[in-house]
């Protein structure tokens, strides 16, 4: 018999409602432009309107005369205080990296970039007044187009001498995990298949719903910075090594955040200058962007062209893969910049058994925004180009694609498996989810119309798309880190404070900003230390509350956060373990911990841990040498990447008339290990997909010829509504991780990373009758029309078929102004 | 500078204000309602939605002016006392918010859609919010909070 006979309902699987919503949903909110401080200051940026020139001049007269403009600060005033914006992560020994200066003082390399700041008594006057910095620009040429800039054509910082940052390879022979690649294409050029394809990651912008913001109050001892990110522990470290001011003296709070999807996991010039400035005037300042500041200054996504090479014998088993992208980085290297395209280079090779990998990167330079993290960080990209490969490969070899992937995959049996980019896959069960997504799908079905609809010739042909997608997430084991010279660790810290009152606080180094991780955490840590729900609250972003952490990205919040917090919760239960064995009287060895209660084994006597900490708290009673605490903290580093996995199937109807395509069916079935709350792990997944289709249809900054981006408002970058999305279906298969407690793996990224080649693989499908294997993203009715049509006859339309066209404006009609768009 | 009065989520004010001073503006600068939020400065987010005199408006797309000798009300000012509105209540039931930037823009939109047309289908309600940009949700759970909150009303289709 033990002191607690019932076992109470775990709160670990069930779908609680949000703790974080209550506020939110009435309007009773922090985000970072909701504070005003006494005498708080505002900033306005004046922003380079050209991709590259040098700054010959600034006339800041007019507008220090402005009302009641404070200062007017160029390059030169700020130089000693705005410290610098680093890169965490210099791929190579021998990276190029340009200086980051967070305003520059004699030139700039994007358009966007600040070269003054107007600091004024209203938001508005500071605006009025930044119209009136006059400065002189010497336009020089512009490195944009990537392919031109990797090839040297125009520096994008002359000073350099090259446009070429990085060259990172990796190589199965070398590295000892599987063989030549280049042998293995040798081979089947004679004997087998080859596949060789280019594809096009084109530029994204992550596009969170809150604008980025800043307040910096000078006036304590601390210097507080309240900022819309995804990083508070990094940022502040970042400004502590790059100022000087202690980190010790610097507080960096997150408040709420308005998502991120890693646009936020960023040190931004316009962080560092509003320190700066408030440092300078001695008095709180905010900084809060327009919507066309943020598309056009915040970091950038995706942007590669990729090169592919796939070898595979007559029957289709792969032999090989060969990879060689060129990244876009902009005109500076972000903090993870470089890095995210070395984030795939271990995905491409998927869930598939191939026995020889070689990748090879290399990272460069434009007069571009610059780019990094963006929901799935380099494996959307690598996903997609390995599922486009397979599903050409199953054309190449006449069967369905979904035959091609089973024949290749890793099989459930043979797990923990060593893949040839050397990472050990822990679990999965790739036949289960696959199965499962079919039978939801309704493939065989789908399939049949599609055959009677290309028989009949109809107009709307109908294309099946698949993804069996698996990523490597809850970034990072530090080693693992270290050995690809990146600048940090990948740890995460939690602790657990008992109170006098019962109540448990839990503090973690993650820092959401959407992801409901007040709720999940607080699941967690009620099942684990069997206090009520309603009792633990969940603290974060805040560095004086949350001292250490590494904040939230790469799916890492519940792998790495979560697990930190398990040994944390386990830390109090031991350290509470002796105490009550005291108050019990008896041995520590007879103590059992169950459901909240220690009872003593073979009596009904017990104590719940609430009871332990009210007698900590009092301290009147406590065995000799205990400390009167049974507070406990854990950092947790992770032993392996996590691998979630999942099957997404998804039908497109093509209008072969007009290119129009529509989303008719959207299935998911992920494997993410155990799940905490269902209903979060759905709105994620849901989030995820929609990201990942708008790049297949919708989305894409684009540049014209002088380097401006022209998608530079909600106008122009087409973010999908809720009349362009459909419902999707959502379910799962559970294969449990093996390298965390709780068996979870991450969900953040996946519906991103898995649904970007399911959408173009069904469009592709839809009209590979028509001659068509590829169509470059985002797939635009216009794309599509031409891709169906690129092998019709050879008269080109003309006088009455365009009537409203001239000769002046051209007879192409709307110019696509992407390189090798169509077909 | 130019003097308004209206009523806010049921109290009167009164102010001189810019005549270029939105209506957003002065919610949040003003009057400090800042569960209305800013999203963008095309007028295509939404985020800014409450309504004047009952119907929805993008309040970036609204002069404080315009807005004198009328009625504006916040997602401050929807729930009565403590109880929440069964739209509110709907968001929080259907997990429709996330990061919840777009939350107060989504719930005032969805109030006026479901005063407009209480029993209306998914296309209804697709079409209806259109012009409300959510990052997070992919809108699946966005409008499955506005068809329940049609049900829990006695709307549903």
């Amino acid at each position: 018999m033990t002191a607690t006979a019932e076992k109470p309902d775990l709160e670990i699987g069930r779908e609680r409602r949000r703790k974080e919503d209550q506020r939110l949903i009435t309007g009773r909110t922090r985000w970072t432009d909701n504070l005003a401080l006494p005498g708080m200051l505002h900033l306005a940026m004046v922003r380079s309107p050209f991709a590259h020139a040098t700054i010959t001049g600034i006339d800041t007269e007019a507008a220090k005369q402005a009302p009641n403009v404070v200062a007017v600060f160029t390059g030169a005033d700020l130089a000693d205080y705005a410290g610098a914006c680093i890169n965490a992560w210099a791929i190579t020994p021998d990276q190029v990296t340009p200086p980051h200066a967070p305003m520059p003082t004699d030139r700039v390399a994007f358009a966007g970039e600040t070269v003054a700041v107007v600091v004024a008594r209203s938001a508005a006057e500071a605006r009025d007044a930044a119209e009136l910095v006059d400065v002189e620009y010497a336009e020089l040429p512009a490195a944009l187009d990537l392919k031109e800039a990797a090839a040297d054509t125009v520096l994008a910082h002359p000073d350099l001498g090259t446009n070429k940052s990085a060259y990172w390879v990796f190589d199965s022979g070398e590295a000892g995990t599987g063989g030549s690649a280049d042998e293995a294409i040798e081979k089947a050029r004679g004997d087998g298949i080859v596949i060789e394809r280019e594809y096009r990651q084109q530029r994204l912008i992550p596009a969170f719903m809150e604008p980025r913001s800043t307040v910096v109050d000078p006036t304590g001892e601390q210097i507080t910075v309240w900022s819309a990110t995804q990083i508070p522990h990094i940022l502040r470290f970042a400004i502590a090594a790059t100022t000087g001011v202690p980190e010790s003296k610097i507080r960096v709070i997150a408040p709420d955040v308005g998502g991120g999807f890693g646009g936020k996991l960023q040190q931004t010039p316009e962080e560092m200058i509003t320190f700066a400035v408030a440092r300078k005037v001695g008095r709180p300042v905010k900084y809060t962007e327009t919507r066309s500041e943020s598309l056009m200054t915040a970091h950038h996504g995706r942007d590669q062209w990729q090169k592919l090479t796939l070898a595979a014998e007559k029957d289709g088993t792969v032999t090989g893969l060969k990879v060689e992208l060129t990244a876009d980085l902009g005109a500076y290297i972000a903090i993870v910049g470089g890095g995210v395209p070395v984030l795939g280079a271990f995905m491409f090779n998927a869930i598939y058994k191939f026995p020889a990998y070689h990748f090879a990167c290399q990272t460069v330079l434009t007069n571009k925004t610059w780019t990094d993290a963006y929901r799935g960080a380099g494996r959307p990209e690598a996903t997609y180009a390995i599922e486009r490969l397979m599903d050409e490969l199953a054309v190449e070899v006449g069967v369905d694609p979904l035959e091609i992937r089973e024949k290749n995959w890793i099989k459930h049996e043979e797990f923990p498996f060593t893949t040839v980019a050397g990472l050990e896959y822990d679990s999965g069960n790739y036949e289960a989810a696959t199965a499962k997504a079919k039978e939801a799908f309704g493939y065989d079905a789908l399939r049949a119309e599609q055959e009677e609809r290309r028989a009949s010739g109809d107009r709307i042909q109908l294309g099946i798309g698949i993804s069996t997608f698996t990523e490597m997430c809850g970034l990072a084991p530090s080693r693992v880190l270290g050995s690809l010279n990146y600048g940090a660790g990948g740890w995460e810290h939690a602790s657990v404070r008992m109170l006098a009152t019962g109540k448990v606080e839990v503090v973690t180094g993650a820092s959401a900003h959407g992801q409901g991780h007040e709720t999940a955490f607080s699941q967690i840590v009620a099942d684990r230390l069997g206090v009520a729900f309603e009792d633990v609250e969940v603290l974060h972003g805040d560095t004086q509350i949350s001292h250490k952490g590494l904040d939230t990205y790469g799916s890492r919040s519940l792998v790495v956060g979560g697990e930190a917090l398990v040994k944390a919760v386990d830390k109090v239960i031991e350290k509470a373990r002796p105490i009550a064995a005291h108050l019990l009287e008896a041995d520590v060895d007879d103590i059992e911990f169950s459901a909240g209660r220690f009872g003593v084994r073979g009596t009904d006597q017990g104590l719940a841990i609430g009871e332990i900490a009210t007698a900590a708290f009092a301290a009147h009673n406590l065995p000799d040498g205990v400390e009167p605490s049974i507070d406990s903290e854990a950092t947790y580093d992770p032993v392996n990447f996590n691998y979630p996995h999942g099957t997404h199937l998804c039908a497109m109807e093509v209008d072969t008339e007009t290119g129009g395509v529509l989303m008719r069916k959207y299935v998911c079935v992920d494997d993410i290990g155990n799940i905490i709350n269902p209903m979060i792990v759905e709105g994620q997944v849901h989030g995820g997909l929609a990201q990942g289709i708008a790049q297949a249809l919708w989305e894409e900054a684009v540049y014209d010829d002088s380097g401006t981006l022209v998608s530079g408002s909600f106008v122009d970058y087409l973010l999908p509504t809720a009349a362009d999305t459909i419902n999707f279906e959502v379910d799962h298969t559970t294969t449990a991780s093996t390298t965390n407690t709780l068996g979870t793996k991450g969900v953040g990224e996946a519906g991103t990373i898995a649904s970007t080649p399911a959408v173009v693989n069904a469009i592709v499908d839809a009209v590979r009758s028509f001659g068509v294997n590829d169509i470059q993203m985002p797939c635009t009715p216009e794309r599509v029309w031409r891709a169906i049509h690129a092998h019709d006859g050879d008269a080109p339309t003309e006088g009455a078929a365009a009537p409203h066209f001239t000769e002046e404006t051209g007879m192409q009609g709307q110019t696509d102004r992407t390189d090798g768009a169509g077909a | 500078m130019a003097k308004i009065e209206l009523t806010v989520d049921g109290a009167r004010v009164s102010d001189d204000v810019e005549p270029r001073m939105l209506l957003v503006q002065y919610l949040r600068e003003k009057l400090g309602k800042t569960g209305t939020v800013i999203g963008c400065d095309t007028s295509n987010c939404g985020a800014c939605t409450v309504h004047l005199d009952g119907r929805s408006v993008k309040s970036c797309n609204v002069l404080a002016v315009q807005a004198s000798g009328r009625e504006v009300t916040t997602i401050e000012g929807l729930a009565d006392g403590e109880s929440l509105h069964p739209v509110q209540e709907a968001f929080r039931e259907c997990h429709g918010l996330q990061c919840g930037f777009c939350t107060p823009g989504m719930i005032m939109q969805a109030v006026d859609l479901l005063n407009e047309n209480p029993s209306p289908t998914e296309a209804d309600v697709r079409e209806g919010m259109e012009g409300n940009l959510c990052r997070c949700t992919g809108y699946h759970n966005i409008v499955k909070s506005v068809l329940h909150a049609a049900s829990t009303t006695g709307g549903a289709k």
